[in-house]
């Protein structure tokens, strides 16, 4: 360290005790078995997180929320500003890659079984911000106000409507009134980029203090080794220096997503044309948007959209709770029903989001 | 110390402070509540109630063709098939709010968003849909096409 650098340090440890910081992170590690890989996807969410935090301060520069702007300023964006294009290519790309790494984050920490006990409510924030993570996929969508996003956020919103009692008082508070207008696309930019990054930045503090505080989990077996050496790499600067290398790759995947496959604009939306044909939703609503469609009109006396949507929403809220419910892994047991669960939840999402993708 | 049996004088003060202070906190509360929630329900637009709309001439409307006439703010599918006779329906799907379309290969309405199917009287036939489009009445005066509300 030069003595500026020194000095500098010097002058802040009087005031803020660095030393004990130092002393934390150079003990603080990080336990290492074989399914230690997954440990890495929660830092990349994190990494394509603050990218999606930046690159939309970037395009916050350009764009303008109303219905007689927003397809008209993209259009400016993309065409007329230097790397434009870049920027929102970048936007698009890192959303989705940052749903995907959130799925995985999930799922592996339910294989894992590192929700249970004491880690509970690091799971429930997780789940929040994955409820999150899909409300930012499905305002953002809408912001270029392009054909697709219009039918997409009237099917959507429509959707909340069905739900019986608070439904169709929710779908009006969404959409700023009755039908899908200028009034959603300001609520939806609203919420975009001011209420759901600030509930996000919370729930992610809470979630990154927590993990903090009670160190990453470890799977069932090698937790029965407790008292026998545990196998474990420091954090700082052997755990950081790989999860930096991995977010450096990730960089450059973006990259060459971005340049290579730019994100189109498409059509400015049009209240008086019909739905276009071929209209999907974002691959993570694929699965639910095929279910959807396979859903006979009526099931007995209930309509089948009611049905499907009620359906998905227990589905969601049981595995949101499963650490409440997963008793037996609190004792330190397996749960094989709950693992075969799992695996045909997965199943099921990959082989109708297939179906969608092919359709 | 605060024996349930002795309520005196100071027990009751406290009660009756608990209710003052606690009912001026909801009160509080639902003042400084009522206003946000009510500010988040958008006020009811003055709409321009249409009872009908003028399409165009006969002529304009091709034979085995389907037409998205605006309705004030709603959307309005004007079908005319292959004999010449036209039948007007709301263009909303009855599944999920989608806007649908006259399909000539198939001689009927279809809506994108998930397959849903009519039939020229707007009744649904296959898919999710789960009532028939409501339908409008078609007015031929002289040479224009008037679409009005099926009252």
């Amino acid at each position: 360290m030069s003595r500026i650098g020194k000095a500098l340090y010097q002058w802040l440890d009087e005031r803020l005790h660095l030393d004990d910081l130092v002393t934390f992170m150079d003990k603080k590690s990080v336990p290492v078995h074989r399914g230690s890989i997954w440990y890495y996807f929660g830092g990349v969410t994190l990494f394509l997180f603050i990218i999606q935090v930046f690159t939309g301060i970037l395009l916050l520069l350009y764009y303008k929320g109303s219905d007689q702007l927003a397809f008209e300023s993209i259009q400016f964006l993309m065409s007329k500003v230097s790397f434009g294009w870049l920027i929102r290519s970048v936007h698009s790309w890192s959303a989705n890659l940052f749903v995907l790494s959130a799925v995985i984050h999930m799922f592996s920490v339910f294989f894992e079984r590192a929700y249970r006990f004491p880690r509970e409510l690091t799971w429930l924030t997780g789940m929040l911000m994955f409820f999150i993570a899909l409300g930012f996929g499905f305002s953002g969508y809408l912001l270029p106000w392009n054909e697709l996003a219009f039918f997409a956020t009237k099917v959507g919103t429509e959707i909340v409507g069905v739900v019986p009692v608070v439904g169709k008082p929710l779908m009006v508070l969404l959409r700023g009134g009755e039908e899908v207008s200028g009034a959603t696309l300001s609520r939806f930019f609203g919420f975009h980029v001011a209420v759901l990054p600030g509930l996000f930045v919370v729930l992610l503090s809470v979630h990154l203090i927590m993990v903090q505080r009670q160190g990453m989990s470890e799977p069932l077996e090698e937790g029965h080794q407790q008292g026998a050496r545990r196998n474990t790499i420091p954090f700082f600067p052997n755990f950081l220096l790989r999860d930096m290398l991995l977010w450096l790759i990730v960089l450059n995947l973006l990259a060459i997503l971005a340049v290579f496959f730019p994100w189109e604009l498409g059509k400015k939306a049009d209240a008086f044309a019909p739905a276009p044909a071929g209209i999907k939703p974002e691959w993570y609503f694929l699965f639910m948007f095929e279910t959807l469609k396979r859903f006979p009109a009526k099931v007995l006396v209930v309509e089948g959209e009611v049905l499907g949507v009620l359906l998905f929403g227990v589905a969601g809220l049981l595995w949101t709770l499963v650490p409440l419910w997963d008793r037996k892994r609190d004792q330190g047991r397996r749960n094989r029903v709950l693992m075969y669960v799992g695996i045909a939840v997965v199943v099921y999402i990959l082989v109708f989001t297939i179906i969608g993708w092919l359709a | 110390m605060n024996d349930q049996s002795t309520v005196g004088g100071p027990q009751t003060k406290r009660d009756f402070l608990k209710i003052v202070l606690g009912g001026g906190l909801l009160a509080w509360l639902a003042a400084v509540m009522y206003p946000l929630v009510a500010y988040l329900k958008p006020p009811k637009q003055g709409e321009v109630q249409v009872t009908s709309v003028k399409v165009g001439p006969v002529t304009g409307i091709a034979e085995d063709s389907g037409t998205i006439v605006r309705f004030g703010n709603k959307p309005v599918i004007l079908i005319r098939n292959a004999s010449g006779e036209m039948r007007a329906f709301s263009a909303t799907c009855t599944h999920l709010d989608c806007t649908v379309q006259y399909r000539k290969d198939m001689g009927m309405i279809w809506c994108a968003c998930h397959n849903g199917r009519y039939d020229l009287s707007g009744r649904n036939i296959a898919g999710p849909p789960p009532r028939p489009l409501d339908e409008y009445r078609v007015i031929i005066q002289g040479e224009d096409v008037f679409l009005s509300k099926n009252t």
